[in-house]
């Protein structure tokens, strides 16, 4: 603890969900009753603590140890104020995780592995003094003054890292490729364009420990000899630009960028650069293309990016979380690393866990950790009793993994037998209500939309596919339809040119692969077997179950809902659309779904 | 950051936004897109003139401007409302009913998706995915994020905004 009267830091979780929770207004009560009631506390922000599904967080440290508080409101902050840290007696409704105690929500935290997000929810984010405090910028002082361009790459190499981006190639493999380049200026850029629907691992990072990116990311540049670098943000994460140009503005005048970094002959430069709302920039000829100024079209590859990347000079291009575990790889070394994971899938990953879960949030846990772990004893299973169905991994370009693979590994090659890909790291998680055809639907409508329309099949081929999902799922689906849909999937697999076209069927081919009876209910029967397609739905009120409590007549916004109070109430199907707030507002379980 | 309804800006107007945002830029060099990102930050949305004169500064056809523009979800084509809600149809909401609180807030501001109310107030937007996937459904107005929804209280939120605004 640091210069404060009474020994007590109070850490505020300040990222893009925690903000959104209401966060802000926590850290404003904090910092306005502090100031009332002339307490010395140290009161600090700090990125992403991980356990989103509990925000507004706040830690609390006393010399008595450690007290992370969850579900944080103003009103919660006084208590916190009074009973803890004025009273000396933590606020037991409130706590989450406590240093000393067993509470349930530890087996969230049980399993993970925090490398990658090592200072994530403990520094402030925008105070390079705290990373330096935290070790940060020894791993490049190490590689700069102890070591050679070709042994940082073979460290690298021994650690096993594979881009965290999706494919999984060997990030040492692309660096080598870059190096053994003689043209200059060789560029460096940093993939933070997380387009993937569903996934924040990145925004996570680059909110919560931005310097950790640029560190991997200079060390990376002096393996390779690149002096410019670019990091490619979407524009829709706001606070990881800002941040991370803060982090620039830092580094460059503590010594970490710029000339003669440390003292050593390497110099480099870092811009940061906003994307302007494509899915396809992700990939990375269509990054570069962006850069350029031109619009985000892919174009083929050889010739590959590491020869001829950004205004045609060697380019090497990493996702956020390949830099971010690079620091501590170089400080650590790499048998540290390679000690977690598989043989073939090194380290630990970074996962977005969201949809129907428990406790949704940025876990990051070693590579080749049972799927089911992750799901039921991290996540905390399937909420309000429903029953697990699938989990998407990969986001628009992975697949659907069903309940008979929920006990694979999670590493590259295990997952990629399923059908589906590791991908970036978002992990959503469908329960019994949710339709894997709408699903399918829903990510087709994604890439058919983002689809640059350079290449026929994809241009044309998806929206094929969309129209005939569109069908289906409006009870409108034909004899052949769902062998339609296999048959323009492989083709636009096999006849595009890009990532985008050729794993936007994926999703389509994996859950006609694991649910076709769904495909065929729908097709054969006009039904939809779990419940939510509007077109083959209706609702109606059990009159055994209500008691006439018209509290649904008074939440449907078409006033589609009559009855007398106490006696049971009907829907009127015709005015009925289905926005199943009704359902949501029935504490008997008398709305039901057809 | 709220946008203000530009229709009445004149082209010399027009023009001298573009002049000073390109004034800017020292580098041409991949200067095309970062430009018309500010553009669009001070004007709300990119006018034909505003395009037109960008490509006059940045030494590009119109054609090429208008192509940029047109490829990227970012930009603007027409004005917007002075606030822009936007709904996010990421998985995670996808899941968690986020197609109602969409139809929920079109139905409340009376607007089609992607369109502006008619007083100017709102435009909505689905987009792609906000990031905030453990708060679904998630809605953004301006730069503040509403989490949680149901479309009850999306309404609600809708309604309140900005209630002297």
């Amino acid at each position: 603890m640091s210069e404060t009267s009474m020994n007590v830091r109070v850490t505020v979780g300040l990222s893009s969900c925690g903000i959104a929770a209401g966060a802000a207004h926590v850290y404003d009560a904090f910092e306005s009753e502090f100031e009332d009631k002339g307490l010395g506390v140290l009161l600090k922000r700090t990125g992403c603590i991980g356990m989103c599904y509990r925000e507004p967080l706040v830690d609390v440290d006393t010399p008595d140890g450690r007290v992370t508080y969850g579900g944080v409101t103003p009103e919660g902050v006084s208590k916190i104020i009074e009973e803890h840290i004025v009273g000396g007696k933590p606020v037991e409704e409130l706590m989450v995780r406590a240093d000393g105690r067993e509470l349930p929500d530890d087996s969230y935290y049980a399993q993970q592995v925090r490398l990658v997000l090592r200072n994530a929810g403990i520094i402030d984010p925008e105070s390079i003094d705290d990373y330096i405090a935290a070790g940060g910028y020894e791993a490049l002082a190490k590689a700069l003054s102890e070591m050679t361009p070709q042994e940082v790459i073979a460290e690298v190499k021994a650690s096993g890292l594979r881009g965290r981006g999706g494919a999984g190639f060997p990030a040492a493999m692309k660096w080598e490729l870059c190096a053994k380049q003689e043209a200059t200026p060789k560029y460096m850029i940093v993939n933070a364009d997380e387009g993937d629907p569903g996934a924040f691992m990145d925004r996570s990072i680059l909110e919560g420990d931005p310097h950790s990116v640029l560190e991997g990311l200079t060390i990376a540049a002096y393996a390779i000899g690149a002096s410019e670098g670019y990091v490619y943000a979407r524009a829709e994460y706001p606070l990881a630009v800002k941040r991370l140009k803060m982090a620039i503005a830092d580094s460059l005048e503590r010594g970490y960028l710029g000339e003669n970094i440390l003292g050593s002959h390497f110099s480099f430069t870092i811009k940061v650069k906003e994307g302007a709302g494509a899915f396809v920039c992700g990939e990375e000829t269509a990054l570069i293309a962006s850069i350029e100024g031109q619009r985000g079209m892919p174009r083929i590859r050889p010739p590959f990016p590491a020869a001829e990347g950004l205004w045609g000079k060697p380019t090497n291009n990493n996702n956020v979380e390949t830099y971010a575990n690079v620091p501590w790889i170089i400080a650590n070394g790499a048998d540290a690393y390679a000690s977690y994971g598989t043989d073939t899938s090194k380290g630990t990953k970074v996962f977005a866990l969201a949809g129907k879960i428990a406790r949704g949030g940025l876990v990051e846990v070693p590579m080749g950790i049972p799927l089911r772990d992750i799901i039921f004893e991290i996540g905390g299973g399937i909420p309000d009793g429903r029953e697990f169905k699938a989990v998407q991994l990969g986001g628009p370009s992975g697949g659907c993994v069903p309940m008979e693979h929920i006990d694979i590994n999670v590493d590259y090659e295990s997952v990629t037998k399923t059908g589906a890909i590791m991908g970036s790291g978002g992990m959503v998680v469908m329960d019994d209500r949710t339709c894997m055809v709408d699903i399918a639907r829903f990510f087709l409508q994604f890439t058919q939309d983002e689809s640059c329309g350079k290449c026929t099949f994809c241009r044309i081929g998806t929206k094929r596919m969309l129209e005939i999902l569109d069908r289906i799922t409006s009870g409108e689906g034909r004899e052949g339809d769902i062998e339609r849909l296999e048959e323009l999937g492989r083709q636009i697999v096999s006849s595009s040119l890009c990532g985008l076209g050729q794993s936007a069927p994926n999703p389509v081919l994996t859950t006609i692969k694991y649910f076709r009876h769904e495909y065929e209910a729908h097709v054969n029967e006009k039904r939809c077997p779990a419940g939510a397609c509007k077109a083959l739905i209706t609702y109606e009120i059990d009159p055994e179950k209500c008691v006439g409590c018209t509290l649904c007549a008074r939440v449907c916004p078409v006033d589609a809902i009559s009855g007398e109070r106490k006696q049971p109430h009907v829907i009127d199907t015709e005015l009925c659309t289905k926005c199943d707030a009704c359902r949501n507002a029935c504490k008997f379980e008398a709305v039901v779904v057809k | 950051m709220a946008n203000t309804v530009e229709t009445g800006a004149s082209t010399s107007e027009v023009h001298a936004v573009v002049d000073r945002v390109a004034a800017g830029f020292t580098d041409a060099r991949g200067a095309l897109i970062p430009m018309l990102q500010r553009v669009q930050a001070e004007l709300g949305y990119l006018p034909p003139a505003a395009m037109e004169r960008i490509a006059v500064r940045a030494g590009v056809s119109p054609a090429k401007v208008f192509g940029v523009a047109s490829f990227y979800s970012q930009f603007r084509l027409k004005p917007v409302g002075r606030h822009i809600i936007r709904v996010c149809m990421g998985t995670a909401c996808h899941v968690q009913g986020s197609g109602s609180i969409k139809e929920a807030i079109c139905d409340e501001l009376n607007v089609e998706e992607g369109g502006t109310t008619e007083d100017g107030k709102f435009t909505v937007e689905p987009v792609a995915c906000l990031g905030c996937c453990s708060l679904a459904p998630v809605i953004m107005i301006d730069e503040d994020a509403f989490g949680r929804l149901t479309p009850d209280e999306a309404r609600k939120v809708v309604r309140n905004y900005g209630a002297d605004a």
